[in-house]
């Protein structure tokens, strides 16, 4: 059967706001582009904290954690909350509060930021408790668009996209399965 | 290509261009007969199709807000989101998947194969599959459907082979690549099916029958038949005879017009048609046009659909080629001893992975989810399409708050699953998963309904006019020169995509309607 290449591809570009080049992703990776607020990419915020933007970030990953995607995938799916801070005040509102909720339930249980509470069951439980929220509510519909509509994930997940333009897969391997069984 | 003037009364209005609205304006315009078809969306050809799920879907879907209630699934996950059908020329047929299945006899004799079921309006159809049969065949021919005048069925794909492999391995005996209506062999002026995938977002080579690239340019050949996209009917006029006279719509430019016409013929699909007659209310008709028997919008159907997916060892690429690429029939029977009356049919059906992570269980969340996405490449699937009950509370109304850009009230589509559509959801979740299971699955899915494609039934066909909308040509009972021509006058669903059966209803509804223009009946 043809396979498809799930590495990452170096001349594939990932641009994010505030990076002065376009950079590779797998450089981004290399250099530290890692949920953190630390991290160049959350200091960089205008309009959210880089607190609050790592932890969008992280709440991205435990919502739908995949272990063969990097942090930037979920870094990038929720880079436009920073921009739309900026233009909604109401939105900024909602995300402010929502993150002040679940923080606030991480101290209570964790004495600990979300961010900060070390396992992935632990930081689930705690949205378990915001899911009807609309801070959840939004970021688990967005990223849905935000995260599984990007190119970049699509061959780390096996699916490859348009096929129009290179013929179909009529010679492509539209039925080249050779692993079933005989009936 | 013809243009009408908006006060030539002698044309035959359109409202729609899918499988109904185009065929019929086709079939109109070979006669003789003018044609003015307006259509609500753009006119998008196949140069500009995207091969990409999200994208496709802003250019194509019907986005306008609906407002949902009821039991269904749908109302929970996709509650302004009812039904998955296209707002462009061609219609739904731009995004079918191209199966195209004829009615079982017995289909057409609903109520009296069935007997009388509590909370359902079952009642037989005023046609036979007798009657029917040249029309179908006609259909056929029209849209190169394989398996049919001996055109050789698809090669089937790697989700097909899954299919029919564990098939087999149940002691399933009807299993193929289906009757599809897209070209296995070069046909009609098109190419042979490339394998693309991406049947839902607009076929990129052709292969696939869309009224948008073969019924509405034949009719336009003709100089008889004018298509005008970007133009939303929000109501049909009468006069004070009560024979319609015309219809209005909003132009591209928000503005009103007003299209004069000898005859009406409304194919918006199942949720737009009686919304459309229902909006037309006047004094001399308060309920809307075609509505003595009060059954406008009501017995709204959806097929007991569902899907099963599969996670196996081995890759399956299900996405290469064909989306609907085979299908089970042995299910199909009516065989009450199952536990519940008709039957259904399993179709592969795949999606890319945008889709998958939005349909394959929405709302949910976490790594019981993201697990399954990772098996992604490893997927296989198939669609479950059964017959639904019609029930009375199953309706389409005008939301009584809630107006489209236009200030016409949206539809409001109200949906509650009979005790058979559940039982049936449940055995075909059950035969797909055993399916799977016996060929190695290492986990299914069983996936509830995405937003409806096969809407039906809200302005169904009856014998007798207090029990329906129209006659057994689609003419309505109450108004002579007011036709229904698409999906909503199926009086019951069958347990078959609906295509074929409203193509070869247009083609005969176009030879009834010529002859009583021409005998000056209309």
């Amino acid at each position: 059967m043809r396979e498809v290449d799930r590495r990452t591809k170096v001349s594939r570009r990932v641009f994010l706001r505030g990076s002065a080049t376009a950079v590779p992703a797998a450089a981004i990776a290399a250099a530290g582009m890692s949920i953190s607020p630390e991290a160049a990419w959350a200091q960089d915020a205008k309009n959210l904290t880089p607190h609050t933007m790592a932890t969008l970030a992280r709440m991205a990953r435990d919502i739908y954690p995949h272990d063969r995607l990097a942090d930037v995938y979920y870094i990038k799916a929720v880079a436009g909350y920073d921009d739309k801070a900026g233009q909604d005040a109401g939105f900024r509102k909602m995300v402010e509060a929502g993150m002040a909720q679940l923080d606030a339930s991480a101290q209570q249980h964790h004495k600990s930021s979300y961010m900060m509470v070390e396992w992935e069951a632990d930081r689930v439980v705690l949205l378990q408790g915001v899911e009807q929220g609309a801070l959840f509510k939004k970021l688990h519909g967005d990223l849905l668009v935000t995260l599984y509509n990007n190119k970049e994930v699509w061959p780390k997940f096996g699916y490859e996209g348009a096929s129009a333009d290179k013929g179909g897969y009529i010679n492509r391997g539209f039925n080249d399965i050779d692993w079933l069984p005989q009936v | 290509m013809a243009t009408f003037d908006l006060n030539d009364d002698s044309v035959v209005c359109i409202v729609g261009s899918g499988a109904g609205g185009g065929t019929l304006g086709n079939e109109l315009a070979q006669k003789g007969i003018k044609v003015v078809i307006l259509e609500a969306g753009g006119r998008h050809e196949i140069q500009d199709f995207v091969n990409d799920e999200w994208a496709s879907f802003g250019q194509l879907a019907w986005k306008d807000m609906r407002t949902t209630s009821g039991t269904w699934r749908v109302a929970h996950d996709f509650p302004n989101l009812p039904a998955w059908i296209v707002k462009s020329v061609g219609g739904s047929t731009v995004h079918w998947a191209g199966a195209s299945l004829r009615f079982q006899e017995h289909e057409f004799k609903a109520r009296s194969t069935y007997g009388a079921i509590a909370g359902t309006t079952l009642m037989d159809w005023p046609i036979t599959l007798a009657e029917m049969e040249p029309w179908y065949a006609k259909a056929e021919d029209k849209m190169g459907t394989t398996g049919t005048n001996n055109i050789p069925r698809l090669p089937g794909n790697n989700n097909y082979k899954v299919l029919e492999a564990g098939a087999r391995r149940l002691g399933y005996k009807e299993v193929h690549t289906g009757n599809m209506s897209i070209n296995s062999q070069p046909r009609d002026g098109r190419g042979a099916c490339q394998q693309i995938g991406f049947c839902f977002q607009g076929c990129k080579s052709g292969g696939k029958w869309s009224t948008l690239y073969t019924e509405i340019p034949k009719g336009e050949a003709t100089g008889n038949l004018e298509v005008r996209p970007n133009a939303m009917a929000v109501h049909i006029e009468h006069d004070a005879q009560g024979k319609v006279v015309g219809v209005v719509y909003v132009d591209a430019n928000a503005k009103q017009q007003r299209q004069k016409a000898r005859v009406v013929a409304v194919a918006g699909n199942s949720l737009e048609s009686p919304r459309l007659l229902l909006n037309s209310e006047s004094a001399k008709y308060p309920h809307g046009l075609a509505n003595s028997s009060g059954q406008v919008g009501h017995n709204y159907m959806r097929h007991t659909t569902g899907s099963v997916y599969a996670v196996f060892e081995n890759p399956v690429h299900m996405y290469r080629g064909t989306t609907m690429a085979g299908i089970v029939r042995d299910e199909a029977r009516n065989d009450p001893k199952r536990g519940f009356v008709g039957g259904y049919e399993l179709e592969t059906l795949s999606l890319g992975l945008p889709f998958m992570a939005a349909f394959l269980n929405p709302g949910a969340w976490g790594r019981s989810f993201t697990s399954a996405i990772d098996g992604y490449a490893n997927m296989a699937g198939l669609w479950i399409v059964g017959e639904d009950m019609p029930r009375e509370q199953n309706r389409v109304t005008l939301d009584p708050k809630v107006k489209d850009a236009s200030g016409m009230p949206v539809a409001s589509v109200h949906c509650d699953d009979h005790e058979n559509d559940d039982k049936m959801r449940n055995h075909a979740y059950r035969q797909g998963a055993a399916l799977y299971d016996a060929v190695g699955a290492l986990r299914t899915f069983p996936t509830p309904p995405y937003p409806s494609t096969h809407n039906l039934g809200t302005n169904r066909m009856s014998a007798n006019a207090r029990d329906g909308v129209v006659n057994k040509w689609g003419q309505t009972h109450d108004i002579k020169n007011l036709f229904v021509s698409d999906g909503s006058q199926f009086t019951t669903g069958a347990a078959c995509n609906p295509t074929l059966t409203i193509v070869a209803l247009a083609i005969r509804q176009a030879d009834a309607m010529a002859g009583m223009m021409s005998r000056k009946e209309i």
